[in-house]
């Protein structure tokens, strides 16, 4: 790791100022993909700004007919909080299912968003449930927040502040993982809403994405028969080690049945 | 340089470290506990797992920076009045260990999983132990002693 000054400012406007200061400062979160990528030497900011000594970026709050989590959450805190849990179980449920539970207690909602990581879990439940990102500059939509491989909407200095989840009428996570780290080979969430149906899928492309054809067939009929006949194409997906892009386009099909299943209980 | 300032295993520390210094580095290199291990220092194994204010966590993962103010619990810190732990113990009565390199690491993972749920099946056991990897026993000791270990440890 290359030598950094570390800084753990206890405002949200201190570390923002910190953040702008100097252009080659990052933020810590739970650093569960920061300090490892460091140690590669594959990142190399010359300020670190840890986030975890600003009170009101942790935690969960209802609002309305949303669970607002705080950016500093982390994965265990999420999947054992009681809101969480009896409102939007299939989000209590997917951050359970992150990693390891070392990793569940150190990484957090805002560090997984931001980095973006094609296979991680979260950004299905952010584009499936429909959520809003809130920066401390504005709210970005879920279907505008990931914009390609480890890439987002956040600006230079813009630092998220929490994720508002509106509460589905019924929702379920079903995820093909890899076996080591628990990533996500693909990942779906389905939600059905008052205002419809909405598939967000992780893993199987660059950056989360939605699956309207499955959506507008869900959205007559709420179950797993709904989905014969839609196939998924295999171009632009990710192909890997681990699957090509077709056998990821075949799983998305598989696990959004899976999903479908579990949302009708 | 940086001051960190934290309570290992009930006596308070406070040392200047490099800000790039990691817990376990700091752990065994400063405070000389070279009970926990670094095995393969990419978030993978567990060897280095440590409790930070009663939760497990991975050492080689966190910056000493980022225990500052935190009550950290290593292997060293289990034994009382020179009694084994009961999941030491265990570990020794059942067989839990070969080469003993992660028994560190699984050891307090399991500690901090007995402390959310103190009657776990062997399913949950399994589970839990995602992030400790053992290349040498084959983990059905290592589950044993954990089940006998929270039967001593309810009663
Ligand atoms: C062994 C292992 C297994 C894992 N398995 C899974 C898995 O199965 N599924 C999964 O989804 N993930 C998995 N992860 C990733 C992990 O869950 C974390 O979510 C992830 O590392 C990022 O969160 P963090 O809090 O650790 O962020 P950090 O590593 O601290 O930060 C990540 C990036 O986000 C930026 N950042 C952090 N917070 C903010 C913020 N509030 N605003 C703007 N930018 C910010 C940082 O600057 C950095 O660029 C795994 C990690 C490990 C080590
Ligand atoms: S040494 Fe920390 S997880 Fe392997
Ligand atoms: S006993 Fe040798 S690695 Fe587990």
């Amino acid at each position: 790791m290359y030598a950094f000054n570390y800084h753990r400012p206890n405002s949200l406007d201190a570390a923002a100022q910190a953040l702008a200061a100097n252009e080659d400062a990052k933020l810590l979160a739970g650093g569960q993909t920061m300090l490892p990528t460091m140690k590669q030497r594959l990142a190399m900011p010359s300020d670190l700004i840890d986030l975890s000594g600003i009170a009101e970026l942790r935690g969960v709050c209802e609002d309305g007919d949303a669970v607002v989590v705080g950016a500093m959450t982390t994965h265990a805190e999420v999947a054992a909080n009681e809101i969480v849990r009896s409102k939007i179980p299939a989000l209590a449920k997917l951050a359970d299912g992150i990693g390891d539970p070392q990793v569940r207690n150190r990484g957090t909602l805002g560090g997984s968003i931001a980095n973006a990581d094609p296979a991680a879990d979260y950004p299905a439940a952010v584009v499936g449930l429909g959520a809003t990102v809130k920066t401390n500059k504005r709210e970005i939509a879920a279907d505008d927040f990931f914009v390609g491989l480890f890439e987002t909407a956040l600006e230079p200095g813009e630092l998220v502040v929490s994720v508002r989840f509106p509460v589905p009428e019924a929702a379920a996570y079903a995820k093909f993982d890899h076996p080591a780290s628990r990533y996500a080979i693909v990942g779906v969430m389905v939600a059905r809403t008052g205002g419809g149906v909405r598939v967000g899928i992780t893993g199987a492309a660059p950056s989360a994405f939605r699956q309207t054809e499955m959506e507008q067939a869900l959205a007559g009929n709420f179950a797993p028969d709904a989905l014969d006949g839609i196939s998924v194409s295999a171009d632009g997906l990710n192909g890997d080690i681990h699957a090509s892009a077709e056998y990821r386009a075949h799983l998305v099909g598989v696990m959004a049945k899976r999903a479908v299943i579990a949302a009708r209980g | 340089m940086l001051t960190v300032t934290m309570t290992v295993n009930g006596q308070k520390v406070a040392k200047d470290v490099d800000p790039r210094t990691l817990l376990v580095q700091f752990l065994r290199e400063q405070l000389n506990l070279t009970g926990t291990h670094v095995g393969c220092d990419t978030s993978q194994c567990g060897a280095c797992v440590v409790l930070v204010d009663g939760k497990s966590m991975k050492a080689c993962t966190m910056l000493a920076a980022q225990a500052d103010g935190c009550e950290v619990t290593t292997i060293e810190g289990l034994a009382k009045n020179g009694e084994l732990h009961p999941m030491q113990a265990a570990f020794k009565e059942h067989h839990g260990l070969q080469c003993g390199f992660c028994t560190p690491g699984m050891i307090i993972s399991a500690v901090d999983l007995l402390q959310q749920n103190p009657d776990p099946s062997e399913h949950e056991i399994r589970e839990w132990l995602e992030g400790n990897i053992c290349r040498c026993t084959g983990y059905h000791n290592i589950v044993k002693a954990i089940q006998h270990a929270a039967q001593d440890m309810r009663s």
